[in-house]
């Protein structure tokens, strides 16, 4: 909402209040100012002159030499301009001065000749053809009684401060300039009084000329209107173009400007009818007919539904209430006899008729916020006054007005301890039944009675905002809550997703944070089945595009994103991870499961068991036992040969290895990527819950190397079981430290070299003890799996 | 026999004397007392002196072995101190040549700046509440006093699942959704991912953060909001922090404030980051909507409270002068490691 600021000075004093005073008053009391602009600070240093004599350049064919009379001295101008001419008063920019878009203008040569400033067109100062629909081409030339060397922006009235508000949905009553002004003087303490229109009226009776029903009262509360007869369709007065400018309106003719000032005035939307086009002389406020049809004042055909709330005459739609008018009944420069429409209508309804003709007008942006049903007659009465003001016609006398609103007061109880004990302040009393008083509710006792237009104070909480914004926030003092102790500490889960965030930086990977909404392509890139359930996700209606339109039930497209991303950047490594949720539908649930996926995502310098030390480590830090990790030779987002799976006791919490190269090919990453998937909540849940102490080893250790030769097929995981199995409770500590293939081995062989810690917490280990433990575990080695002793 | 044993004495001294290293010091020992050395050798020759000679060259032989071995313990003090010196000085190394940093890595700015704001918080006695991103319709918009056609849902524009299931647009519903299971007191804050319908651009994300807090209790006023407000915004900028709270309406508190915090480029004073202004807006909030407590089965006649909720992004982007949002989502590891 922007006004003018001398606007406001029709209503209350605001004299000697700068603009920046006012900018943080206004914003400190809740009508926020988003800024002050002075329209004529882009135009400085530009006077009127007279042209004393024209000649022509004596160099040049095109320019014309000028000399002009500022009133204060004779200066030389040069100019390309046909329509100069002596006697003529025109603007001029002198040296230093500013013109729209930053252009400053200096003392010059033309052709040899010096030229100091510049005579000016309209669009030079800022102004549009609009402003000036009879200018010729060239030069701005002016009215002929101006005085010499008067500043630009007083003759074209550019010297004004528009206010520029940001208004809350709650507040429609402050889309307004009655309404800003009693803000402005409660905000001031300064006087407020709106004076009651005067209409003289022409006689004559308004049932001559119009019948009007209502038919749906329950969407329109209140119609009032008025007639004009003999209309003169004309151009407005400048302080009324200007006014209407500054306020974002483009002036149109007397009649249509009038409906848009009172709309800005009082707040209170209004339409005017041509009546020669309202058929029957009947006017209907009824719902449309489905199929009905109307094509509106910006030219398109509207297609309507019996939702939507119409100003009909005897045959058609004329009017969407509330939202837009009709073509058919414009009023036009022909129109004689109007009829000025001032209703109220239900929010909700003109709300959804806009939404669904995609149709947002001032006037809708008004009526969904819910306006006040008393202030249809003060705009009527005050559009006829400048009616009269203006000369565009004779007001008929009387006035239909169909009233259906609720006109119960509001009553509040009015309790100042109660309110100074919510705010945690002490305002006076006194104070407080001064400002509710400023701002239009009556105090009674121990009653508040809001005032119709502040439909938004509904409660006890509504009024204690009042007192408080008017006594200042900034004068709340700061206290801390009195209560008893509230405990206070993360919950198990928050502390272990804390804890994987430490370990895995601690692992050198950096975190990432990626958009849980993705495209629907993810699984064709990462290869995924058809028929897999990851496929059958939550899906928005209304996404911003097919790329973030459905929300991921796997994290690790957008983990292989990120990674091309990098690549591309040029990083020679990356080692990410997210802690990222997933969304995973439930049948016959509204909500989607959200659980956590642990991402991680690695390519240059690394391998598989780089990644698996990781989620080993990751493991280990969360205290997670039984752990497994199994081949996994048929996903295909995976490398067939390597790939595991990972269980957590019986439960499958996640896979990781090489990405499949056809999988890095669509997502144009070239070398090695190894990513893993594993389920946060798994890794939660496998977590013991404390460690316990062991007792520290009493008797030494005893280290055996082991080389067996195995078929190549068997795994190191087949061959450990066995080891710690045999063992029994002397095993103390495993390590591969070799495996080897070729020379001296058989074909379909391989070496596996162990190094075993063989401990007792009873005794020191004989030899005895450690020979036959190794015997025992390379005999079932043997049975087992046929391994032989190198 | 006396003078050879003399002999002896002077030669291990001249020797020894000239020894310079710790084998040179070994070679002498052997040579003079080792078994097949010089002093042994001499002694052999004892068993042809006379009984009262005997005593006497065996006094001297003694003492002559003696001596020569404390030449050489002295001696070999002094060379291992002198070879360790020669050896430290070979080890010298440039000490402002870069060191061997372990791999480390990061959490993300966005998880570093909350991970701080939780601390605050739990400091002040709030535990950490948890909600649904996929929510309902309900929770986000008609518990918190916004019913279907309210003008306040046309400021956040949301995704839609279905005609009830919404992305949230605010973490605001985790405030109903602890209020309908736990009594007051209740002190919380909420932080999450929350979406909107907005294009991206350097100051627009579809998917951003943000941290609702709520207080319930009996006796809980405006000025208690002011107090957490301004110590969690100290605690977080520094105690030269100031804040400021303006007058707003949001539909689920009453009375509501916009809060600003005094511009930690200029302190107050007005620079291009503030607009000129001093200030910056970080968060919204207010005392809880009667309306609000009384939908979630708490009496508004007994129990107030405040909320507010602050966006993430734009607290970190201030705390780290960045200046596009963008750059948090696209995780390049030139910005990630930065932090």
């Amino acid at each position: 909402m922007k006004i003018p600021m001398s606007w406001l000075s029709d209503y209350t004093d605001i004299s000697g209040i700068s603009p920046e005073e006012y900018n943080h008053a206004l914003t400190m009391t809740g009508s926020k100012v988003e800024g002050i602009e002075n329209i004529g600070d882009s135009v400085q240093n530009v006077v009127t002159a007279k042209i004393m004599s024209v000649e022509k350049h004596p160099d040049a064919d095109k320019l014309k030499v000028c000399q002009v009379d500022t009133g204060k001295e004779q200066l030389q101008i040069i100019t390309g301009a046909d329509n100069v001419k002596p006697g003529q008063i025109v603007p001029v920019a002198l040296d230093g001065a500013i013109l729209p878009g930053g252009v400053k203008i200096k003392n010059g040569k033309l052709r040899g000749l010096p030229s100091y400033g510049m005579m000016c067109s309209y669009e030079e100062i800022g102004m549009t053809k609009e402003d000036f629909p009879d200018a010729e081409y060239g030069i701005l030339i002016l009215d002929e009684n101006l005085p010499l060397g008067k500043d630009i922006r007083e003759v074209f009235g550019l010297n004004e401060n528009i206010v520029e508000f940001e208004i809350t949905s709650n507040r429609p009553d402050c889309l307004s300039v009655i309404g800003l002004a009693r803000e402005t003087a409660v905000t001031f303490g300064r006087p407020f009084s709106v004076k009651a229109p005067e209409v003289k009226g022409a006689g004559d009776d308004i049932s001559n000329y119009i019948k009007i029903s209502v038919n749906d009262t329950d969407l329109c509360p209140r119609y009032s209107a008025k007639v004009i007869k003999n209309v003169k369709i004309g151009p407005s007065p400048k302080w009324m173009v200007d006014r209407l400018k500054a306020s974002g309106i483009r002036s149109i003719n007397n009649i249509v400007d009038i409906t848009n000032y009172v709309l800005l005035e009082y707040g209170q939307p209004m339409h005017a009818f041509d009546l020669n086009y309202v058929s029957g002389n009947e006017i209907i406020v009824r719902r449309a007919k489905d199929g009905e049809e109307i094509v509106s004042l910006d030219g398109e055909t509207r297609k309507l539904d019996s939702s939507m709330l119409m100003i009909c005459d005897a045959k058609n739609p004329s009017c969407i209430a509330g939202v837009m008018g009709g073509e058919h009944s414009e009023v036009t420069e022909e129109t004689k006899t109007i009829l000025f429409e001032s209703a109220n209508f239900f929010g909700t309804s003109v709300r959804r008729t806009a939404q669904k003709l995609g149709l947002r007008t001032e006037s809708s942006a008004r009526y969904e916020k819910g306006l006040d049903a008393n202030n249809t007659i003060p705009a009527l009465l005050r559009a006829c006054e400048l009616v009269e003001l203006l000369g565009a016609g004779e007001v008929v006398d009387g006035m239909i007005d169909i009233d259906h609103s609720d006109k119960t007061e509001r009553r509040i109880a009015f309790d100042p301890a109660k309110i100074n004990a919510f705010l945690g302040c002490d305002v006076k009393e006194e104070d407080m039944v001064k400002s509710l008083t400023a701002l239009g509710f009556k105090v009674e006792k121990d009653e508040v009675i809001v005032p119709s237009f502040r439909a938004d104070v509904e409660g006890f909480a509504d009024v204690a905002e009042e007192v408080v914004r008017i006594f200042g926030y900034d004068k709340i003092p700061s206290t801390l809550m009195r209560s008893e102790t509230v405990s206070a500490v993360k919950t198990p889960k928050q502390m272990a997703e804390d804890k994987v965030r430490d370990i895995l930086t601690a692992c050198g990977m950096y975190e990432i944070i990626t958009y849980s909404f993705t495209n629907p392509n993810l699984f064709d890139k990462l290869l995924i089945d058809k028929d897999s359930t990851l496929r059958n996700v939550v899906k928005i209606s209304n996404p911003l595009g097919e790329e973030n339109s459905i929300m991921r039930t796997t994290a690790l497209s957008s983990m292989m994103e990120t990674l091309a991303r990098n690549a591309n950047f040029k990083a020679d490594k990356a080692r990410l991870f997210e802690l990222a949720k997933i969304y995973l539908p439930v049948e016959g649930e509204q909500l989607p499961n959200e659980e956590q996926e642990i991402t991680l995502g690695m390519f240059g310098a690394c391998d598989f068991f780089d990644l698996k030390g990781i989620v080993e480590a990751l493991l280990l830090g969360m205290n997670v036992g039984k752990v497994r990790f199994v081949p996994l030779t048929d996903d295909p987002t995976f490398h067939p040969g390597r790939a595991a799976e990972l269980y957590i006791g019986n439960e499958k919490a996640g896979v990781l290895g090489q990405i499949h190269p056809a999988v890095c090919d669509n997502y144009d990453i070239s070398g090695e990527v190894y990513a893993a998937q594993i389920s946060f909540e798994a890794v939660f849940g496998g977590a013991a819950s404390e460690k316990q102490y062991q007792p520290l080893p009493k008797y030494p250790a005893v280290v055996r190397d082991l080389a067996i030769l195995v078929d190549e097929a068997v795994l190191a995981a087949e061959v450990e079981e066995i080891i710690k199995k045999k063992a029994k409770n002397l095993f103390a500590g495993l390590t591969l430290f070799d495996v080897y293939q070729g020379k001296q081995v058989p074909e379909g062989k391989k070496s596996m070299a162990y190094s075993l810690t063989l401990q007792s917490d009873e005794k020191t280990l004989t030899d005895e003890d450690t020979t036959g433990a190794v015997q025992e575990i390379l005999e079932a080695l043997k049975s087992k799996l046929g391994a032989e002793l190198r | 026999m006396k003078e050879q044993l003399l002999n002896i004495k002077e030669e291990a001294k001249k020797v020894l004397d000239a020894a310079k290293t710790a084998q040179e010091l070994e070679d002498a020992r052997v040579r003079f007392l080792g078994k097949k050395g010089e002093l042994t050798a001499v002694l052999r020759g004892m068993g042809q002196l006379s009984a009262e000679e005997r005593p006497v060259i065996g006094q001297i032989a003694n003492e002559v072995r003696g001596e020569i071995e404390t030449l050489i313990e002295t001696k070999k003090a002094s060379v291992g101190q002198q070879e360790r010196m020669a050896k430290l000085a070979a080890e010298k190394i440039d000490v402002t040549m870069a060191g061997k940093v372990p791999q480390m890595g990061k959490r993300h700015p966005l998880t570093s700046v909350l991970d701080e704001i939780k601390e605050i918080f739990i400091g002040m006695g709030f535990s950490i509440a948890e909600g649904p991103e996929v929510e309902l319709d309900y929770y986000n918009f008609e518990a918190l006093n916004i019913p279907k056609d309210h003008p306040a849902r046309d400021t956040q524009d949301s995704f839609y699942i279905t005609e009830n299931v919404v992305l949230r647009s605010q973490t605001s519903p985790v405030q109903v959704r602890v209020m309908e299971k736990q009594k007051p007191p209740i002190r919380i804050i909420a932080p999450g991912r929350v979406y909107r319908s907005d294009a991206v651009d350097a100051t627009h994300s579809p998917v951003f953060h943000q941290i609702e807090g709520l207080v319930v209790d009996k006796g809980i006023t405006m000025a208690d909001l002011k107090g957490t407000l301004e110590t969690f915004l100290k605690t977080l900028y520094g105690p030269e922090a100031k804040i400021r709270l303006r007058p707003h309406h949001f539909p689920f508190t009453e009375p509501s404030a916009e809060v600003d915090v005094s511009c930690f480029v200029c302190g107050g004073k007005g620079c291009r980051v503030c607009k000129g202004e001093g200030f910056i807006e970080i968060l919204g909030a207010g005392m809880v909507h009667p309306k609000v407590l009384e939908r979630c089965g708490i009496d508004p006649n007994v129990y107030s409270g405040f909320a507010f909720g602050l966006g993430l992004e734009r607290v970190v982007m201030r705390r780290m002068n960045i200046d596009d949002l963008r750059l948090f989502y696209d995780n390049d590891l030139r910005f990630l490691k930065q932090f």
